[in-house]
């Protein structure tokens, strides 16, 4: 029988008492099964208390709509229940260690939400009067200020609404400086290691990806770099490269291949999303990055919310600063001057258009700028360092029962383990992930990067106390234990104690059924009707 | 710091479980010469309540919009949000979770995104929507992407009706591929020019805004007829998603991609971001649409569930060759919207753009009596353009210093001058009373006078 670390069973049908029947409602206990509000919900109901208008003389030409927009209501009461239960299903930061590597799933400080709903960031327009927001402007300039400092550059691109959106930024102002040369370079480096966004952004701007292997250490070596360089000669416009890298190891060569990308005229885009590991320690300008995106949502905490908002400002080195999209604030001493249109701009500014309507995602920048106050400098570079502290702190809790691909060597702020581990268990790396689930866990980020077999990428962050690094520690080791020990039915299938058992992907891809549709009325029998 | 559990004798005694004898050990592989003592220029922490002061001080430099006569639109919208959805949005399980890539554990966020999905394609008209865009606007440069895989072509045609902020940006993102091209015809405040003749054989798409940036509604079934004619797609963009409980759905009217703001609903203004995009089509191209996707199917048990799906469109499965490079979507803002929409019902959509309806035409009778002044729409739903005798970025200084927000002068994001300089965009919603709507009419008329 299986055990949690305080001897309780932990599988059911094992706590000695039978399996629970069946129950009536298909609920269990606090486990809620909800149906869709399409399925509950009233047609000729409404969850809102309006005033029906006293005259309606429409001024809307031939246009009004022929039938009524087909979506049901729930009142106020069933619309509440309806969603917390269905927030129950959901694992959270909020309600447990959340180890998804490069996703940086740290705790979410509830000031910065208090902060971003103020009248003043929550309530204003981004087409008002600029006299009457300055406010928001010197907001932005202040966490701009905050960015360019920590990463030791001179100008930042704000708009970005995302991390991928932030590279499609930096790539189009490095594509725009190499046409203002009068230029035409066709080709971008990319890591094996890389994000998926990496080589999807350069191909969406219109670059040819050619691929750089990792070396056996996991990093990537200046010469593989100098090599692809001059199978390209004058070919080559950019190398993305993010740093740390996704094996959560720093780049030793990166100046090297700093120097080296810039010796043949290229550009050196740094994938910011594991910035969080050397905020403080490092100035990413320093290592002679010309572009950076910064995914406020993952190093400066702003809310994942289940898949977004995030928000990515691209820090730009001096040669690509010309190039910054529409809109942005120039400073004229202490005056802030907002450029939004291009008869505004000055001798030297070329900005290569726009990436978004309005100024980006300003209920963002509150709450990044929130977070990085509260720490301020001394407590950023704390956070970089109990981050890198915890993974270090997992990996030599689990090294010696797990395989780390690149051999014992300090990580940065995440721990990639590959599944070799697991040969000969009958195991796979998804039951493995799968049965964490049941033990309570979000699993770590899996089959990524792509450069080791069977990937595990364990991100703790700096949220998790030492008590909790301990826990899951020690049930990671019980999991590897079990696996070791033959226990496969503790895998395979896996989930067993979750709102939902493994479901199954290829169906949905298979048939997609992407929204609700009400049934065909039951066809009554004849010898019934 | 408050956000830190580690106290200084766990971070020694876990060193020492490490076996290294100090921090910066950890950090050996940063190059020396680059290595940080520490931040000096920038401030070190503050407890919550000196935070709180600083932004707060922030804050109240800013205007907001309810705190006085506020009819500013064009692409964002001032409603009255239910604080039933603040509530459930901030619960920690919706909040604090990441995109489901453990359908097991995640159950919540992917119902709702389900749910989304199929009231987005409702109220659109269509057969399929996605899970989210970034925005309207970047949902609209996407759209054009999608067109241009579609149809194997690379023209796109953008109406002169299209906020001009998103044509800036479906420039950017797609005239820069090779072989692409923008043909965008000029400002259109009165839904009269004539793109008809600028549809071709090359054509990939035709970008059409209804209710236009001027507030104009728009025909879109014989641009959906002379496009489907020469084997292109007709993408219908809206900035108001209100008008849709009004208005005939661009599904209806023959678009093959319905792409638009969904911020009006269950979103506050929040000076521009974080929105919602909306983006939906017809089921034959849903292998060819961007972003993120929810679909149903069943778990070891027979009992219904929902995953994230189509990802082999997606970057992480196809890197370079990816629809799109999209990863983040705008997670929490569709569950705004989502709730609100629950709130609402259709009925209560509709309720609610009928209120919104004559909520402007009282304003576009209000300020039509002032002398000098001409509405320009000849029919709209709640924003309409309005001509002044004067300089409309004056006229709309002059009346914000009357403490009157009045709305968006044309020029601020349109410089082809001209009579440009003289129009004003305005909208008024459920929020507007009829004591705000008689303040700015006598503001108006004393700004003009």
């Amino acid at each position: 029988m299986t055990m949690s670390h305080k001897g309780r069973p932990t599988r059911a049908g094992e706590a000695g008492s039978p399996m629970p029947h069946q129950t009536f409602t298909g609920n269990k206990a606090l486990d809620m099964e909800e149906p869709l509000i399409f399925e509950i919900g009233h047609m000729d109901n409404c969850g809102v208390d309006l005033d029906e208008p006293m005259d309606f003389v429409p001024h809307l030409g031939n246009h009004m709509r022929s039938e009524p927009v087909e979506l049901p209501a729930l009142s106020e009461p069933e619309t509440m229940r309806h969603y917390v239960r269905m927030s129950r299903n959901n694992y959270a930061i909020d309600s447990g260690l959340y180890p998804l590597g490069s996703c940086t799933m740290k705790h979410n400080p509830r000031l910065n939400e208090k902060m971003a709903r103020l009248p003043g960031f929550a309530d204003i327009h981004p087409l008002q009067p600029i006299s009457t927001v300055p406010g928001a402007f010197e907001l932005i300039s202040e966490l701009a200020d905050w960015l360019m400092e920590l990463t030791g550059t001179n100008a930042v691109a704000m708009s970005p609404k995302a991390g991928a959106h932030g590279e499609q930024c930096g790539m189009m102002s490095i594509k725009h400086a190499i046409a203002a040369k009068g230029e035409e370079r066709s080709i971008v480096l990319v890591p094996e290691s890389a994000h998926g966004t990496n080589p999807a952004t350069a191909a969406l701007v219109g670059y040819k990806v050619v691929s750089i292997p990792a070396r056996e250490d996991g990093t990537v070596a200046v010469e593989a770099v100098i090599e692809k360089i001059e199978a390209h000669a004058g070919q080559v416009a950019a190398l993305m490269l993010t740093n740390p890298n996704t094996c959560g190891l720093f780049e030793p060569d990166v100046i090297e291949i700093a120097n080296a990308i810039h010796e043949a005229g290229g550009y050196f885009y740094c994938d910011g999303a594991n910035f969080n590991a050397i905020v403080g320690k490092a100035k990413p300008g320093d290592l002679g990055i010309d572009a950076m995106h910064i995914n406020l949502h993952k190093t400066f905490s702003t809310p994942h919310g289940g898949g977004g908002p995030g928000s990515g400002p691209v820090v730009l080195s001096d040669r690509l600063a010309p190039y910054a999209p529409l809109p942005f604030i120039r400073k004229n001493g202490d005056e802030l001057e907002i450029v939004e249109t291009t008869d505004q701009l000055k001798d030297g500014e070329q900005p290569f258009g726009r990436m978004t309507a309005f100024f980006g995602q300003m209920g963002m920048y509150v709450r990044a700028l929130s977070y990085m106050q509260s720490h301020g400098s001394d407590g950023l570079k704390q956070a970089s360092e109990d981050a890198v502290l915890n993974a270090n702190y997992v990996r030599v809790g689990l090294q010696d029962l797990m395989t780390l691909p690149f051999g014992v060597k300090p990580c940065m702020h995440e721990v990639l383990f590959d599944d070799s581990f697991l040969n000969d268990t009958g195991v796979s790396t998804l039951d493995f992930a799968k049965a964490m689930i049941d033990e309570g866990y979000h699993p770590m980020t899996m089959y990524f990067p792509l450069v080791v077999s069977g990937a595990m990428l364990i991100e703790p962050t700096e949220s998790e106390s030492r008590a909790s690094l301990d826990l899951f520690v020690a049930t990671m080791r019980d999991l590897v234990m079990s696996a070791k020990a033959g226990e496969k039915d503790r895998f395979e299938g896996a989930p067993f104690l979750a709102p939902r058992r493994r479901l199954d992907e290829t169906a949905a891809a298979r048939k997609p059924i992407l929204k609700w549709v009400a049934p065909e009325p039951t066809k009554v029998e004849p010898e019934l009707a | 710091m408050r956000y830190l559990p580690l106290s200084d004798n766990d971070r020694a005694d876990m060193l020492a479980r490490i076996g290294v004898d100090s921090i910066d050990e950890l950090f050996a592989d940063i190059p020396e010469a680059v290595r940080l003592e520490e931040l000096t220029t920038l401030p070190r922490r503050k407890t919550e309540m000196q935070v709180e002061r600083q932004l707060s001080a922030m804050a109240n430099k800013n205007v907001s919009a309810g705190s006085l006569p506020f009819f500013v639109g064009a692409g964002a919208y001032k409603h009255h949000v239910p604080a039933t959805v603040d509530h459930l949005i901030q619960r920690s399980e919706f909040l604090t979770s990441y995109t489901p890539y453990q359908p097991e554990i995640t159950q919540g966020t992917l119902q709702a995104l389900f749910e989304f999905q199929t009231q987005v394609a409702n109220l659109t008209g269509m057969e399929v929507a996605n899970a989210s865009m970034y925005d309207g606007s970047t949902g609209t440069a996407e759209a054009v992407l999608m067109a241009h895989r579609v149809t194997r072509k690379k023209k796109a045609v953008l109406s002169g009706g299209l906020h001009p902020q998103y044509r800036e940006v479906v420039e950017g993102v797609s005239a820069k591929l090779p072989g692409a091209s923008v043909a965008a015809l000029p400002a259109d405040p009165t839904g009269t020019e004539d793109i008809l003749a600028q549809i071709d054989d090359e054509t990939s798409c035709v970008v059409v805004q209804s209710p236009s940036f001027y507030g104009q509604l728009i025909d879109l079934k014989p641009i959906a007829e002379k496009a489907h004619k020469h084997k292109a797609l007709l993408i219908a963009v809206f900035t108001e998603v209100v008008s849709l409980g009004l208005l005939e759905s661009p599904g209806a009217q023959g678009a093959d991609i319905v792409v638009g703001e969904g911020q009006s609903i269950g979103n506050p203004l929040t000076f521009g971001g974080p929105y919602v995009g909306l983006f939906a089509t017809r089921q034959k191209y849903i292998r060819n649409m961007p972003g993120r996707v929810c679909g149903e199917t069943t778990d070891a048990e027979g009992k219904r569930g929902f995953v994230l799906t189509l990802s082999t469109r997606e970057q992480h499965i196809r890197r370079d060759k990816a629809t799109s490079n999209i990863c983040t979507n705008s997670g929490l803002c569709s569950l705004a919207f989502t709730i609100h929409m629950t709130l609402l019902g259709g009925k209560g959509l509709a309720r609610l753009a009928r209120i919104n309806h004559m909520s402007a035409v009282a304003l576009a009778d209000a300020l039509s009596a002032v002398e000098g002044v001409e509405v320009l729409n000849s029919a709209y739903f709640n924003e309409f353009t309005i001509r002044t005798p004067k300089n409309a970025h004056d006229v709309i200084e002059a009346l914000a210093a009357k403490g009157v927000l009045g709305g968006v002068p044309v020029c601020r994001l349109d410089k082809s001058g001209g009579d440009i300089d003289n129009l004003i965009v305005v909208a008024s919603t459920e929020v507007n009373t009829d004591e705000d709507r008689a303040a700015y009419a006598q503001a108006l008329k004393e700004v003009l006078a």
